[in-house]
């Protein structure tokens, strides 16, 4: 199915299961352990052999010698794989670095060997007993050092591809010179860890030249077919598999080094091989969202008119690697006449950086909007006041495309009334209770839409049972909650009718998980395969399936009506197909949009900051089950917390390595950290999006949050900090004087 | 993990004598700590003498009008013993400061007082540390210390000790008892318990080789207000940026030690002198000489800023 024109009415606006509230169907199996992870099939492979992964001890350099003796001799070892007998091996098409190295080191903890036994104690105990020597190189470990030389990045436009080095309309310098009200100010944002639960891990098992692999991924098809380009197969000789995810944020959309390892280690120990990389090595060897190093410029009148905006960003990567796109956002967010969007990249050898939820939106809304807040304070207006008047129906720099969908200021009015906006003291500072500071700070919320080409295929089976099957992943999100519901209520079932299928390579290729376009895009894809299977049931039914009604579990058509069960009583009906998009997209900018309230308490002593309460007010298309959406927003402005408040890999620039690599060291936020979060959905249906008329939440969560935390940690303190994360030693001997 | 023997104890002496008899032996009790440090490599024990059946975990008023405590109390049923939260409040907040509640329900008093440190360079087994590898230098020295020690550290370690146990153990002068593997007892004071790195950084305590901690005492009880403010990133389970415990009396003398800035509990009773002037004029003495680096010289001022927390807490609570 095509989709190329506005939707119009169809079985979703019924909205009979889609978009009401469902607890997620997985959820019993995940609370009594019973739904398989990628280290727990069990069933399918009773006794594997266990993989231990040694990383490289050195950020840059070679291996200069490998000794096995004494591991390939230790209790239960089977075989040990280095890049030196692994074969000739291919890089994935979504990998910047190699995932197996040597003898060629590109980053500290880079994968050199895994080593298999009969027993994860065995393989850990003989993994430490590889001998290895190095030669270290100099590394191009220092952002700020690096930057200094970096050139400029092309491709600010949306994904990073291609555009001009520096996006420019009209006249920035002129502009910003003579604005009135400026402010001209540098951000910076640490590397960060997506820090899942689940760590990476994966089992593989051959059969002749046939490989199985149960792994946790968010990507079928990309890692897939990385895992084919990899160990130089057919893809069809794969089968790859990923039913349950206990997390990823980006982490896991591409192919990583648990997967390779686990087909080599099983081919050379010709059995299966399960590998869960351990939680140390985790932060070092797979992708983190790249530090950046921001410079804003806005100049306004005084009216609060801005007519200048200016926003580059720096951050580095690995050798033809990406840049953290953070200035996107810039582009669409707020009108002014004159704009100049660059970015730098810089070549380092730090582990390589990737896509981390909401890559370049969540940073550079954390350092875009904390400048909004002070170039209100600038101007004397209310920070949301400065962004009602800034607001734009149109793609500032192509006036022709308008937002589809744009509710940004309904989210900003309706959430002040909700979060007591009023009540917040414009002079930072002003407000104690007991020993704490407190403040408050909005920011908006802003991430675009991306449309996906998305299959699927249902089968309408005995006794009316509707499945689907399609290689979309749900990650903890509710993919399979929202699938279920779209094909209920495309086949007129109840949700318990519903089979879902999800994350087998065998299944139609779906959007996956990522960039908050799963959802939309999958169930998209169902609803298309469902309009098949509708066809197929009104013609094995003889009805006129242009006025088919499915409903109740029936089938209606004029005075006609029977079971859509009846409809499978002669053989399964099958049917199969894929949602894929014209220029829409193009025509209109598809986005959404939300406002971050939040209150913090500031200890006038310690400098500690506590959030005390959240409020998120978004408007994202139609929010196909509030209760999963939701879940999904608290979520992601409990990262974005953690992102303003604790979260940063520390970069040992001498030895070219993150320090933290642990959970302990690497601190994402506790319950304790959370207080009340609530959560609002505008209504809205976006017909310019796809048929569901939905759009994703699950990144907007993120994007903004930071900023309204820093801003209210201004607010509270009279101190800015605009360096992530806000951590005490940050303010703390610029706080109020105690009294 | 490398392969190691074990066994189970059931009595002090023997389980000392255990440990005595074979170089590279440890005790271990709750193992919260040793357990994941053997797991990377960081603690390779070849044996390991079990003593939780020693039943030392017993908290029993002393004649001199204090209590001991058992070696092997666990941290969750001292916080929550009647007669600690009492007369030793200070104690209580410290241990509930800490960890996890799955945590503090394995570990025990004597395992708290023997954490080792959680420099991140001592956990990772390709960097220089020498704690873990005497000799091998000190690579947090000019790396990451942000967490790390501003007094007392040497030129060879700047790690700090991460209990908040031992904070309060130190205002409160708690002794430190022990039986050796010829029987013989000793009772070490806890200022005296953890050492301050030096040229040794690998030796953290007074304790010989096969030495066992058989239990805490804490002398009768000091009244006063007892409080315990603690600093960190995040609101639970992360060790302290600073802490500080204190024991206020009404007249405003008391008792200060800082946790989070030194390889042991820091405390000197020339600088507690001065509480009745104020956290600055506490802080000034008891941190002179500090040295901290780069990422961590926010600790001076921070330490001096909880005291006055600390201190105003007692006023506003009194």
């Amino acid at each position: 199915m095509k989709f190329e024109t506005p939707a119009g009415d169809n079985p979703i606006d019924r909205m009979t299961v889609v978009g009401r509230a469902h607890a997620r169907i997985d959820g019993p199996l995940k609370t009594t352990g019973t739904a398989p992870y990628a280290y727990e099939h069990h069933r399918e492979i009773a006794d594997p052999a266990y993989g231990y992964v040694v990383g490289a001890a050195i950020g840059k350099g070679r291996i200069s010698a490998i000794d096995l003796t004494q591991a390939k001799a230790a209790p239960g070892v089977i075989a040990i794989v280095t890049a030196d007998n692994a074969g000739k091996l291919g890089k994935g098409k979504f990998n910047t670095v190699k995932l197996l190295g040597g003898p060629e080191i590109d980053h500290y903890h880079q994968a050199v060997a895994i080593v298999v036994a009969e027993t994860f104690e065995q393989a850990r105990a003989a993994a430490a007993l590889v001998r290895l020597d190095y030669a270290r190189a100099e590394g191009r470990f220092d952002l700020d050092t690096a930057l200094k030389t970096a050139p400029l990045a092309g491709g600010s436009s949306d994904e990073g591809s291609g555009s001009p080095g520096v996006d420019r309309v009209g006249q920035f310098e002129q502009a910003f010179a003579a604005a009135p009200v400026k402010l001209d100010a540098h951000y910076s944002t640490p590397d960060q860890s997506h820090a899942m639960m689940e760590p990476f891990a994966s089992i593989a098992a051959w059969r002749g030249d046939e490989l199985t692999v149960w792994t946790s991924n968010q990507m079928i098809a990309w890692g897939h077919g990385d895992l084919a380009r990899t160990l130089g197969i057919p893809k069809e000789k794969i089968r790859f598999l990923s039913p349950y995810v206990g997390g990823g944020f980006g982490g896991k959309l591409f192919l990583r080094t648990d997967a390779v390892l686990a087909a080599l280690g099983a081919r050379a120990a010709g059995r299966p091989v399960k590998v869960a990389l351990q939680r140390p090595l985790i932060p070092n060897n797979t992708t983190h969202r790249p530090a950046t190093r921001q410079h804003i410029r806005i100049g306004a009148t005084k009216d609060g008119t801005i007519t200048a905006i200016a926003h580059d960003s720096g951050s580095g990567d690995q050798p033809g690697g990406e840049p953290e796109t953070a200035v996107n956002q810039t582009k669409l967010l707020y009108a002014g006449a004159n704009r100049r969007i660059s970015m730098h990249l810089a070549v380092l050898d730090l582990p390589e950086g990737n896509a981390m939820r909401a890559p370049g939106e969540a940073p550079g809304m954390m350092a875009l909007e904390i400048a909004i807040d002070e170039m209100a304070e600038k101007l004397g207006m209310d920070p949301i006041a400065f962004r009602i008047k800034n607001d734009t129906q149109v793609d500032p720099e192509k006036p022709e495309r308008r937002f589809s969908e744009r509710q940004l200021v309904r989210c900003l009015e309706d959430g002040a009334k909700r979060f007591g906006w009023s009540r917040r003291n414009p002079k930072p500072a002003q407000v104690r209770d007991g020993r704490w500071l407190v403040g408050m700070g909005v920011a908006a919320a802003f991430r675009n839409h991306i449309n996906m080409a998305s299959g699927a295929r249902v089968r309408l089976g005995q006794g009316g049972v509707v499945t689907v099957e399609t290689d979309m992943t749900d990650i903890g999100t509710g993919s399979y909650t929202i699938i279920a519901q779209t094909a209920a209520e495309m086949m007129g079932v109840p949700v318990d009718a519903v089979v879902v299928k999800l994350g087998d390579s065998r299944f139609p290729v779906s959007a996956g998980s990522g960039g908050q376009f799963g959802a939309a895009n999958a169930t998209a894809g169902v609803y298309a395969a469902c309009v098949k299977l509708r066809e197929a049931v009104a013609q094995r039914l003889g009805f006129n399936s242009a006025d088919t009604v499915f409903e109740g579990g029936k089938v209606r058509s004029g005075n006609r009506s029977t079971d859509l069960a009846q409809a499978a009583n002669a053989g399964e009906l099958v049917a199969e197909d894929k949602i894929e998009f014209g220029k829409l997209g193009d025509t209109y900018q598809l986005s959404t949009f939300g406002a971050h309230f939040v209150e913090v308490g500031v200890d006038a002593f310690t400098g500690v900051t506590r959030v005390r309460r959240m409020l998120a007010v978004c408007a994202a298309g139609r929010i196909l089950n509030p209760q999963t959406a939701r879940s999904q927003v608290i979520g992601a402005m409990t990262m974005g917390v953690g992102g303003a408040l604790m979260e940063e890999l520390a970069v040992d620039t001498r030895f070219g390595f993150f320090v933290n690599h642990d959970l302990a060291g690497y601190e994402v936020p506790v319950h304790a950290d959370i207080p009340h979060q609530e959560v609002v959905f505008l209504d809205e249906a976006d017909d310019k999006a796809n048929p569901m008329k939905a759009k994703g939440v699950g990144e907007l969560g993120l994007c903004g949050v930071g900023a309204a935390v820093a801003n209210a940690v201004y607010n509270a303190t009279g101190v800015r900090v605009r360096d992530y994360p806000i951590t005490l030693d940050k303010h703390l001997e610029r706080l109020p004087a105690l009294v | 993990m490398k392969a190691f023997t074990y066994e189970r104890a059931h009595d002090p002496v023997a389980a000392a004598r255990a440990v005595a008899a074979r170089p590279g032996a440890r005790f271990i009790a709750g193992g919260t700590n040793l357990l994941d440090l053997m797991k990377i490599e960081v603690e390779t024990p070849v044996h390991l003498v079990d003593v939780q059946d020693l039943k030392l975990d017993r908290i029993e008023p002393t004649d001199a009008g204090g209590l001991r405590i058992g070696a092997l109390v666990t941290n969750t049923d001292l916080a929550a013993d009647a007669r600690v939260r009492r007369d030793y409040g200070v104690l209580t907040r410290a241990i509930v400061a800490g960890a996890s509640g799955q945590l503090r329900n394995k570990a025990t008093t004597a395992g708290n007082l023997l954490q080792r440190t959680r420099c991140a360079y001592f956990y990772d087994t390709n960097m220089p540390c020498n704690k873990r590898k005497p000799g091998s230098g000190c690579a947090a020295i000019g790396g990451v210390s942000r967490q790390l020690a501003v007094i007392g550290s040497s030129d060879k370690c700047i790690a700090t000790h991460p209990s908040d146990m031992a904070v309060a153990m130190r205002v409160l002068d708690a002794t430190v008892e022990t039986v050796n593997a010829a029987g013989e007892t000793r009772a070490i004071p806890i200022a005296d318990f953890h050492r301050l790195p030096g040229d040794t950084p690998h030796i953290e305590t007074a304790l010989a080789p096969g030495e066992l901690i058989t239990a805490v005492t804490l002398p009768k009880p000091i009244g006063g207000r007892h409080v315990y403010e603690k600093v960190r990133d995040r609101a639970s389970y992360a060790f302290a940026l600073v802490s500080v415990a204190a024991v206020i009396q009404p007249d405003g003398t008391g008792r200060v030690a800082l946790g989070g800035v030194a390889h042991k509990p820091w405390r000197d009773a020339a600088a507690e002198a001065e509480l009745p002037r104020g956290a600055r004029a506490v802080t000034a003495k008891l941190l002179a000489g500090a040295k901290p680096t780069h990422d961590n010289a926010f600790k001076l001022p921070l330490a001096e800023r909880t005291l006055a927390a600390a201190m105003a807490e007692v006023r506003t609570t009194a």
